[in-house]
């Protein structure tokens, strides 16, 4: 069903604008046509379709289904739920008090909070239709594993050291739950106002993200990736896992990027945590969690993540 | 008069649903005191997680989304 939007891209591309295609402006312009069509079709079907589903999916439920369960087990749990839950770093604070406060270990926490933005359904579906299931696959299997070890690695260096003294004073009580409208139409009502508030959030870093990835797949030679980021070069993946680090998008918009790298011939595990990086370890998330956990926790946190990327970046690229 | 506090950390949905309960409250001719509560930490006192929540003379009334017109009219008439 996806040839639809190829289709689209063919018409816009070579009958409308009569570009001739071997050229490096038809290939950006085809990129360009065919995954913004695509994303934001994806994006809009997905989030409603999910939206659907929310009682079932709201924190208030995960801190349930996280409490007083043994610590072990509370990982495995915590990254799935983060996967599976949609997420807004907005809620991180409250999320992050809630979870604490219900007992939740801080490991846990964290597991749900690495987990959560860098996989969801969004995601998923999306990179799965443009770089193959076999690859996201292994996206999603290496977020999980970073997540559970991130989330161990925050309980064995007592990682609560840094949370800020005001959190562990706050006593919810009882959590209040959401009433949800659980009506056909009320359900419908809500998913259509989820697609309308997450796309009005993202658009602009996925339409970033898909203008890159444009750009570098018409203009850029495949030999400048060959030279710089291929398989040799042993500085391209903690290169990648830095540049990462200042730039931000969500998980959505890093993925055009990523299509038009694997096509221009970058090793998986470099592109992967090119991907991991811009996601998992960024400003805006980490000033939101600042609220929270003090600066040395922080740094601490962010270099576990960035030293953990780039163990996944040597790996994947020797296996390939 | 009552004192209605609207939870949440000053998103959009916060501001709408301000905006309705004093619409709302304007249109029954009913004064109300209507505050804005930010502070995460007082938030979640209040035992709410998913905000815009709605507490009315302290009591949540409301929480995880922009409620309704018909929810905000029995809440006002409580």
């Amino acid at each position: 069903m996806f040839e639809l939007f190829t289709l689209l891209a063919n018409v816009v591309t070579y009958d409308i604008l009569q570009l001739a295609p071997s050229s490096g402006l038809a290939k950006s312009v085809h990129f360009f046509v065919e995954d913004t069509s695509k994303i934001f079709f994806l994006l809009s079907v997905i989030i409603f379709v999910m939206g659907l589903f929310r009682s079932l999916l709201a924190p208030e439920k995960v801190r349930l289904y996280l409490e007083g369960k043994p610590k072990g087990l509370t990982y495995f749990l915590a990254v799935i739920l983060g996967a599976v839950t949609p997420f807004c770093s907005c809620s991180s604070v409250p999320l992050f008090i809630g979870f604490i406060e219900a007992g939740i270990p801080i490991g846990a926490t964290m597991a749900f909070l690495i987990a959560s933005p860098m996989i969801n359904e969004v995601a998923v579906v999306i990179l799965g239709t443009i770089i193959g299931w076999e690859l996201t696959a292994v996206y999603v299997g290496t977020g999980l594993l970073v997540g559970i070890l991130g989330g161990w690695a925050c309980d064995v260096f007592k990682m609560e050291r840094f949370v800020e003294d005001y959190v562990w004073k706050i006593r919810t009580g009882q959590i209040v739950m959401p009433a949800y409208d659980n009506s056909l139409k009320g359900r419908m009502t809500f998913a259509w106002g989820e697609v309308k508030e997450i796309v009005g959030r993202i658009w602009l870093y996925v339409f970033i993200g898909i203008a890159v990835g444009a750009g570098l797949h018409g203009f850029v030679p495949t030999t400048f990736f060959a030279d710089y980021a291929g398989p040799d070069n042993l500085f391209a993946v903690p290169l990648a896992v830095l540049a990462g680090i200042p730039l931000y998008s969500n998980a959505t918009g890093v993925i055009p990027v990523a299509e038009a790298l694997l096509g221009k011939g970058v090793p998986i595990g470099t592109v992967l945590v090119l991907m991991m990086s811009v996601v998992a370890i960024s400003i805006p998330e980490f000033v939101i969690l600042r609220k929270v956990i003090r600066l040395q926790g922080l740094v601490y946190f962010a270099s576990f993540l960035a030293l953990a990327f780039i163990c996944v970046g040597y790996l994947f690229n020797a296996l390939q | 008069m009552k004192t209605i506090k609207v939870l949440g950390s000053g998103c959009k949905k916060c501001q709408q649903t301000a905006e309705n309960i004093q619409q709302i409250a304007d249109e029954m001719g009913q004064e109300i005191t209507l505050e804005k509560v930010t502070d995460t930490a007082e938030i979640m006192g209040y035992g709410v997680m998913s905000t815009p929540g709605v507490v009315v003379e302290e009591k949540v009334l409301h929480a995880g989304g922009v409620p309704d017109k018909e929810k905000i009219k029995s809440m006002l008439s409580q």
